[in-house]
């Protein structure tokens, strides 16, 4: 059990000195694997603020509720009691025709035009404003809402939620098929990198083999540094996310002062870090497993 | 019971080139032992069989009681630390010192590294390269890397010596010098088991010679 983990010790020390040896070669290697991994690493991150925008933006869900010309007063108060009660109403909100009209007066331009109106064309309205955003519910309420009396129109804004949450789901699935595409990158440059190792050490491997090292022994060292290439590329595109966000963060903060709202972006956290390292480490144990399996173990029994 | 012991072993390589043909003998513990014969009469291939380098086709090799042509791929490390090998074309590290070819068994097999450094010096200093441990092999003559292959092949105190051609490419002093290491070794009890193709050499020495001609034993 000691001589094994002195084994451990001894081969992750050799594989740490073996990356120091030839820094330059290293650094690129790390940045080739960082520079595609922040490829996905970022689209995640952009499509993680997106949604929580996406949230932030249309939090509150509304539908509006258009009456009939001839609706009478009677008939409003009957129906704001009976928009109140449906279920998954937050609030709502009734708009006279004359407030109405007041309102587009105020806009630039529109108060000759209102001017030659000789009545007012606007019907009153109810602003209903839906407790969720699911635009299935959106969706229901809104039909269910048509089919009340005196109710000429509704307009609703769950297709709009709805073509948001398609676009999101697009983003979603560009960036699984971009990680998977760049996870292989990962894993052939490790490949690659490893069968090179194997064959520079082709001497060393030989006459451990001849003195008798195990299998394990020999491959122990090969998959140390496939781990730690993975590793470190993925440092490097955690490093190259971060500082984007970062950059990012500033400009949009600007931005968000001139909207008057708090825009922040959402850096990734420990845990999500964590996980993108494991799976870099992961994959590059791959890269190597593979590589020995095609190259070491070949010339092993000739 | 013998530590080496052939019978009717035949090898015959991929392309139908037979090196060996029904060769049966054996080697009791503590004995030292030449094999000989004309270059490409198969010393070196009866010694990958000792060593499992190769395999037999035929017939059973075992060494120190083990059947070694049917040996586990996993189980063949654990023989070739019993075993000191001395190769043919040397196959020393020249990125590391002397020190650290020695070390190697000893690192390999997960000694503690005090015990190791301890142990790979003493082997250092009985082949008298004790004083040059820092430096490169390629730093050294001909002779003096022979030496280290020696020391390299004994730290791990095996009961069976194996060299091929230790003396090729040596003059004949320090042939004689190589020669009178592995008698030492043999003195204190090691079976040393030597392939040569140098009879003048083998004439200075009254042990057994096995010759192999043309993949047959004489």
């Amino acid at each position: 059990m000691r001589a094994w983990l002195r084994h451990h010790g001894v081969s992750l020390v050799q594989t740490l000195a073996r990356l120091a040896r030839s820094p330059f070669s290293t650094l690129l290697n790390v940045l080739a694997i960082g520079a595609a991994l922040a490829l996905p690493v970022g689209a995640f991150c952009i499509l993680v603020n997106l949604e929580a925008l996406s949230r932030y933006v249309s939090l509150e869900s509304q539908v509006s509720v258009f009456l009939a010309g001839n609706a009478l007063p009677a008939d409003i108060a009957s129906l704001a009691s009976q928009l109140k009660g449906t279920n998954g109403v937050r609030a709502v909100r009734f708009v006279s025709r004359d407030d109405a009209l007041a309102d587009l007066k105020r806009g630039a331009g529109m108060e000759e035009v209102v001017a030659t109106l000789r009545r007012n064309p606007l019907p009153d309205a109810f602003v209903v404003t839906l407790s969720g955003r699911d635009p299935a519910l959106a969706d229901r309420i809104e039909r269910q809402f048509k089919s009340l009396p005196k109710v000429a129109h509704v307009q609703g804004d769950s297709v709009w939620v709805r073509r948001l949450d398609a676009l999101l789901q697009l983003g979603r699935t560009a960036v699984i098929l971009l990680s998977a595409l760049l996870c292989l990158a990962l894993v052939a440059v490790t490949f690659n990198t490893i069968r090179l190792q194997i064959l520079t050490q082709r001497d060393e491997i030989e006459v451990c083999s001849l003195i008798g090292a195990t299998r394990a022994y020999i491959c122990r060292p090969f998959f140390y540094l496939g781990s730690l290439l993975g590793l470190l590329g993925g440092l490097a595109a955690l490093f190259i996310v971060l500082g984007a966000l970062a950059v990012l963060d500033r400009d949009l903060m600007q931005l968000g002062v001139l909207y008057g709202i708090d825009l922040r972006l959402r850096f990734p956290e420990a845990r999500e870090m964590a996980a993108i390292l494991g799976i870099c480490a992961a994959l590059g144990w791959l890269g190597a497993h593979w590589s020995v399996s095609r190259y070491l173990l070949t010339f092993e029994r000739r | 019971m013998a530590i080496i012991s052939f019978s009717q072993v035949s090898k015959r390589y991929p392309g139908g080139f037979e090196a060996l043909k029904a060769i049966s003998f054996s080697v009791e513990p503590g004995e030292m032992v030449f094999l000989t014969g004309h270059s490409g009469a198969g010393k070196t291939t009866l010694l990958k069989l000792i060593a499992a380098i190769e395999r037999a086709n035929h017939g059973t090799v075992l060494v120190g009681g083990q059947n070694v042509s049917v040996m586990r791929a996993a189980a063949i490390p654990y023989l070739r630390r019993n075993l000191g090998l001395v190769f043919q074309g040397q196959k020393l590290l020249y990125d590391r010192s002397v020190f650290d070819n020695v070390m190697l068994p000893l690192v390999v097999t997960g000694q503690p590294y005090r015990e190791a450094a301890r142990r790979a010096r003493a082997a250092l200093d009985k082949v008298g390269l004790l004083e040059r441990e820092k430096a490169n092999p390629v730093t050294l003559s001909g002779g003096e890397q022979q030496r280290l292959c020696i020391a390299r092949a004994i730290v791990n105190r095996p009961a069976l010596l194996l060299a091929d051609e230790p003396t090729a490419s040596l003059d004949v002093a320090y042939a004689d010098e190589i020669m009178e290491m592995f008698g030492a070794f043999n003195r204190v009890g090691v079976t040393v088991f030597i392939a040569t193709h140098d009879r003048q050499l083998i004439g200075k020495w009254r042990t057994r010679v096995l010759t192999l001609d043309h993949g047959r034993l004489q």
